[in-house]
């Protein structure tokens, strides 16, 4: 138990933190590290708790996809040496305390509700929890996710596909001067427009238009 | 405070939440620290889904913390490609300059 709650506090203390220089770091690229190390430690706290399937999956998809992805956008934007200027503009003085109170009274409002709730005894009882069950993690939620969340599971894949096909179409772009093979075009050429037949006189050369 | 329950991990939660909603009022720099916000935001639902699913002995909050993650990451793509867009016809991403909408 007391090495749960060491992990627990080396953990979450680099994930506050860590959150908390993605919003504050003067660099982009350095808050989109401090992203990858917020997922990273809280992936191991789920690891931890029990649920290591989660925790393997953001490794996947937030630290091997998505983080890349920010730091593509970050590096192909040139938008590095912007130094963040939140705490310098004229501007941005009146933000600071206006945003300070609303995150102030969402964090009290959600620590009001967490201590004032009721917590049934049998909550904490070992032998409730899915971790004690023969099976894994990854097994049972395998078993729920393809039988009973079946149309649910579709659901999401056609939202990857509507994703991916909105974000080619979002950046494609046609540019201009570049040649590009055209089959159709090569296929339907025909003799009349690839030849011509000319009379060509003596001691005078052929003249040719394009 | 040393016996660790779900209590802990729901103030972790709220914790990350305002954080990240601390990143989208204070940001003055680009739009891409916000998009990093809501994944803070994200982060943040999915660890309440997870301790709530793991104390209660019930896997549909693992079920549906595997679809916030795909919508997450569909979100980011989507997000990221607009801002790639804005970029590219605007010249700019910050955030005090984007103002076409006069909001």
């Amino acid at each position: 138990m007391i090495a749960h709650a060491i992990f627990f506090y080396t953990f979450s203390i680099i994930a506050v933190v860590s959150a908390i220089m993605v919003t504050a770091s003067k660099n982009t690229v350095h808050s989109v590290f401090f992203l990858i190390l917020d997922f990273i430690s809280i992936s191991c706290l789920f690891i931890m708790i029990g649920a290591e399937f989660l925790g393997m999956i953001m490794l996947i998809v937030y630290v091997g996809a998505v983080a890349v992805l920010f730091l593509f956008v970050v590096m192909m934007l040139n938008v590095a040496q912007q130094k963040n200027q939140w705490f310098a503009g004229q501007q941005s003085s009146k933000h600071i305390p206006v945003g300070l109170i609303i995150s102030t009274l969402i964090f009290f409002e959600i620590i009001i509700v967490i201590g004032g709730w009721k917590y049934k005894p049998e909550i904490f009882d070992i032998n409730n929890s899915i971790s004690q069950t023969s099976i894994s993690n990854t097994h049972s939620l395998g078993q729920i996710l393809y039988t009973d969340y079946i149309h649910v599971f579709q659901i999401s894949g056609m939202i990857l596909l509507v994703a991916m096909v909105g974000a080619i179409v979002l950046t494609f772009r046609q540019r201009s001067g570049v040649k590009r093979q055209s089959y159709i075009k090569q296929i339907s050429r025909e003799r009349a427009e690839g030849v011509e037949v000319l009379e060509v006189q003596s001691n005078k050369g052929v003249k040719i238009d394009d | 405070m040393i016996d660790i329950g779900l209590g802990h991990y729901l103030t972790l939660g709220a914790v990350i939440f305002s954080i990240g909603v601390i990143g989208i009022f204070l940001n003055r720099k680009n739009i891409i620290v916000i998009l990093m916000s809501i994944e803070l935001i994200l982060l943040a639902v999915n660890i309440n889904l997870v301790a709530f699913s793991i104390y209660l002995g019930d896997l549909a909050g693992q079920v549906f913390t595997l679809f916030i993650l795909t919508v997450a990451a569909a979100e980011a793509a989507i997000g990221l490609a607009i801002i790639v867009v804005y970029f590219r016809n605007s010249g700019t991403i910050r955030v005090e300059e984007i103002d076409k909408l006069k909001g």
